[in-house]
């Protein structure tokens, strides 16, 4: 047992966070910057990021979970505004059903964002939702035909991205009657096993985002408490101010380390063990995080309720991370359901 | 990054397994019952005998040279067998380790480590809690000896004790930080009277009082140089805070365990809201056991004395707190009814988890002024 990055970790970590911190938006502004943007859109698809759940060769990913909450830690960091969560879950469940990649696709989630939408006859029979699709040139998105015992993989069309919540974040609807399209070429059907794997993966890698959205907004926020200066001094130096930003910081330490053993887990234990870690990651995460961007709002004052202070984007970023496969809440209706023997107040 | 056990953690983890399986003293709720301190003496050295304590310890002092891993998996194995927890004492084995001279070291470490000598820290006061470095305690050379004349309070288990860490003002002439001194001083003499004290969940053999009137210490019982004493405490201080290092992950596990068996056996008894606060609880106990392999882990690059452990103490007291908070939930009336209720004791005693070792509020000044950089009001 040794949970320290290697040394290929840190390093992996290092170059995320510099890449994310210098092409990531610093203002809200910078949201609009079409060419940023694109910079940063290109230098995680030149890094390799996206292939790196893909198979490599052997039918496991190129890259294991770590290495992916890894990047979603440092985009969510500086909440970059690039598709990586998305597409790197579609080219996990592609590689599960033995199908090809299919660069910038992302997998359609259920209009609760619990997890992939499941459609049975010839077109969608309700809204379905693609999170984190490009924003550009974008594929079309996957949904899941049941088969047999298992389920194929299927595409459909989504509509143009509308305006969510997550700024930082595309969710394009695809809605009721959309044909579905057949995808040739899958070595494999999905099982219910896959699909638990799956959505450990996706566990992980949104609580790896609310991790970095925790540390990102308290860095700010830390330093805007030594700026503002409020009766001739600091407002860093009130111990009011400096108690909710000792604990904002507890939280995403707590966090953190909650956050790495389904990252682990997602490919060295079996599929219920590795979701039920990360439904205790996600349950801590999504906790913390609606909390620590709280407190970022409260410290920033008049300020952090402003659509100009960046502060919000953060909070937004979180809000979508933390109901994507599910808030602390639902987590925690299922660890009961588990743990407890209960569901909806039926044994 | 590998939460799997090497092979040689499996083998430990296997043998500790069948051997607390035979061994488990079935002792009450921890910090819940005083018999639970009266045999807690005897599960250190049941532990200790059986190579399951002073782990990642010198072996030179009786401990095992294993990495600092090894006591994750400790806190482990005795949650999952609703064992007792390890022994708290690794803070002093730190303040020693660090600033003890080797004959120190040599007298004092075996005894400690094995539990065949037993020991208690002096070093709040009833005018110094939080402001420590104002303690009145004296301690005056005569010959050979000092002298030792004051008040300590909040002496955990110093009615059994052998020994106390203590910490006395040796050089009223300087200031406050700077004339504190620390003392290995025997407990068997008449210079000392024990004042125990009462918990508000009842139990009377963990907390207690200790008066030094003229008791005395040989001066070779100094542990590090004259005037050293608060870089001493607050190293001690700094790893009483960590989890990793006081083994109260096991300690939470278990209750939580015993909290998730009441409510499967009959769920539909219980609200909604009780079957969250378990679920919770779990949440926040699981956090806190990766939290520990997580600073273990760091402590495989070397051993740091740092405000990091400030951080460990908030999540550790919020962890306590939680699991108090579900196991009162979960009991309902019961609480209230029978003052000797287990799920009452384990809540009043979880109070005085965000004072002990430093209150919440000390921990938020360190981690503001210390790791976050915010400005010293």
């Amino acid at each position: 047992m040794d949970i320290r990055d290697t040394p290929e970790q840190a390093e992996l970590r290092r170059t995320a966070r510099r890449l994310a911190r210098e092409l990531g938006p610093r203002t809200v502004a910078d949201l609009d910057d079409r060419k940023r943007i694109e910079r940063l859109v290109e230098a995680v698809r030149d890094a390799g990021w996206l292939d790196l759940r893909q198979d490599g060769g052997d039918g496991g990913p190129l890259a294991s979970g770590v290495e992916a909450a890894i990047i979603a830690d440092a985009l969510g960091e500086a909440v970059a505004d690039v598709p990586f969560i998305g597409p790197i879950l579609a080219a996990d469940l592609a590689r599960r059903a033995g199908a090809r990649p299919i660069a910038g696709a992302v997998v359609a989630l259920s209009a609760d964002l619990l997890g992939a939408a499941v459609v049975s006859g010839a077109a969608t029979d309700a809204p379905i939702l693609a999170v984190d699709h490009a924003a550009h040139g974008r594929a079309a998105p996957y949904v899941l035909v049941p088969d047999g015992d298992g389920y194929l993989l299927a595409l459909v069309e989504a509509e143009d991205a509308s305006d969510g919540t997550d700024l930082t974040r595309a969710i394009c609807r695809v809605p009721a009657a959309v044909p579905v399209r057949a995808i040739p070429d899958q070595s494999r059907r999905l099982t219910r096993e896959d699909l638990d794997a799956w959505a450990a993966l996706g566990l992980a890698l949104t609580s790896a985002d609310l991790v970095g959205v925790m540390r990102g907004v308290l860095d700010i926020t830390v330093a805007y408490a030594q700026q503002r200066r409020q009766y001739g001094v600091a407002i860093g130096t009130f111990q009011a101010v400096q108690h909710l930003l000792a604990e904002a910081r507890c939280l995403m330490e707590g966090a953190f380390s909650a956050a790495l053993y389904p990252a682990w887990a997602v490919d060295e234990l079996g599929p219920d063990e590795a979701r039920a870690a990360g439904r205790v990651a996600k349950a801590y995460c999504a906790r913390a995080a609606r909390t620590v961007c709280e407190t970022a709002v409260q410290v920033h004052g008049g300020i952090g309720n402003t659509w100009e202070c960046i502060v919000h984007v953060y909070l937004r970023r979180a809000l979508l991370s933390s109901q994507w496969f599910g808030d602390d809440g639902e987590q925690l209706r299922q660890l009961e359901r588990t743990r407890l023997g209960m569901i909806d107040g039926l044994p | 990054m590998d939460f799997r056990d090497s092979p040689e953690e499996a083998a430990f983890r296997s043998r500790l397994r069948a051997w607390i399986a035979e061994n488990n003293p079935r002792l009450p709720v921890s910090s819940t019952d005083d018999e639970y301190w009266d045999r807690q003496g005897e599960w250190h050295t049941a532990l200790y005998d059986a190579g399951f304590f002073g782990l990642s310890w010198p072996s030179r002092f009786g401990g095992l040279d294993l990495p600092p891993v090894f006591d994750v998996i400790l806190d482990e194995e005795l949650a999952a067998a609703g064992a007792p927890p390890r022994p708290s004492l690794g803070y002093l084995v730190q303040g020693i380790t660090t600033h003890g001279s080797d004959a120190v070291q040599t007298r004092f470490l075996p005894g400690l480590i094995s539990g065949r000598e037993r020991w208690c820290q002096g070093f709040s006061e009833p005018d110094a809690g939080s402001d420590l470095a104002s303690l009145r305690t004296t301690a005056q050379r005569h010959g050979d000896d000092y002298v030792i004349q004051g008040h300590k309070i909040w002496t955990s288990y110093s009615d059994v004790a052998d020994w106390c860490f203590l910490l006395a003002r040796t050089d009223p002439g300087v200031p406050k930080h700077k004339g504190l001194s620390a003392f290995a001083v025997p407990m068997h003499q008449p210079g000392i009277e024990q004042r125990p004290l009462r918990m508000i969940n009842g139990i009377t053999k963990e907390f207690g009082q200790v008066v030094f009137d003229e008791a005395r210490v040989p001066a070779e019982n100094m542990i590090g140089e004259p005037g050293e004493g608060w870089r001493i405490a607050m190293t001690i201080v700094s790893h009483e805070r960590e989890p990793g290092e006081v083994g109260y992950v096991a300690r939470y596990a278990k209750t939580v365990k015993d909290l998730e068996k009441t409510v499967r056996r009959d769920p539909g008894a219980f609200r909604s809201d009780q079957r969250e606060a378990v679920a919770w609880a779990y949440v926040q106990a699981e956090m806190l056991r990766l939290h520990v392999r997580r600073r273990l882990s760091e402590r495989l690059d070397g051993l740091h004395h740092g405000p990091g452990g400030s951080i460990d103490k908030i999540l550790m007291t919020w962890v306590e707190q939680t699991v108090g908070a579900a196991a009162l939930s979960v009991a309902g009336s019961r609480a209230v009814i029978d003052g000797d209720e287990v799920a009452l004791k384990i809540y009043l005693y979880s109070r005085a988890q965000s004072v002990m070792g430093g209150t919440s509020q000390i921990q938020k000044n360190i981690i503001a002024t210390r790791i976050l950089g915010l400005p010293v009001a």
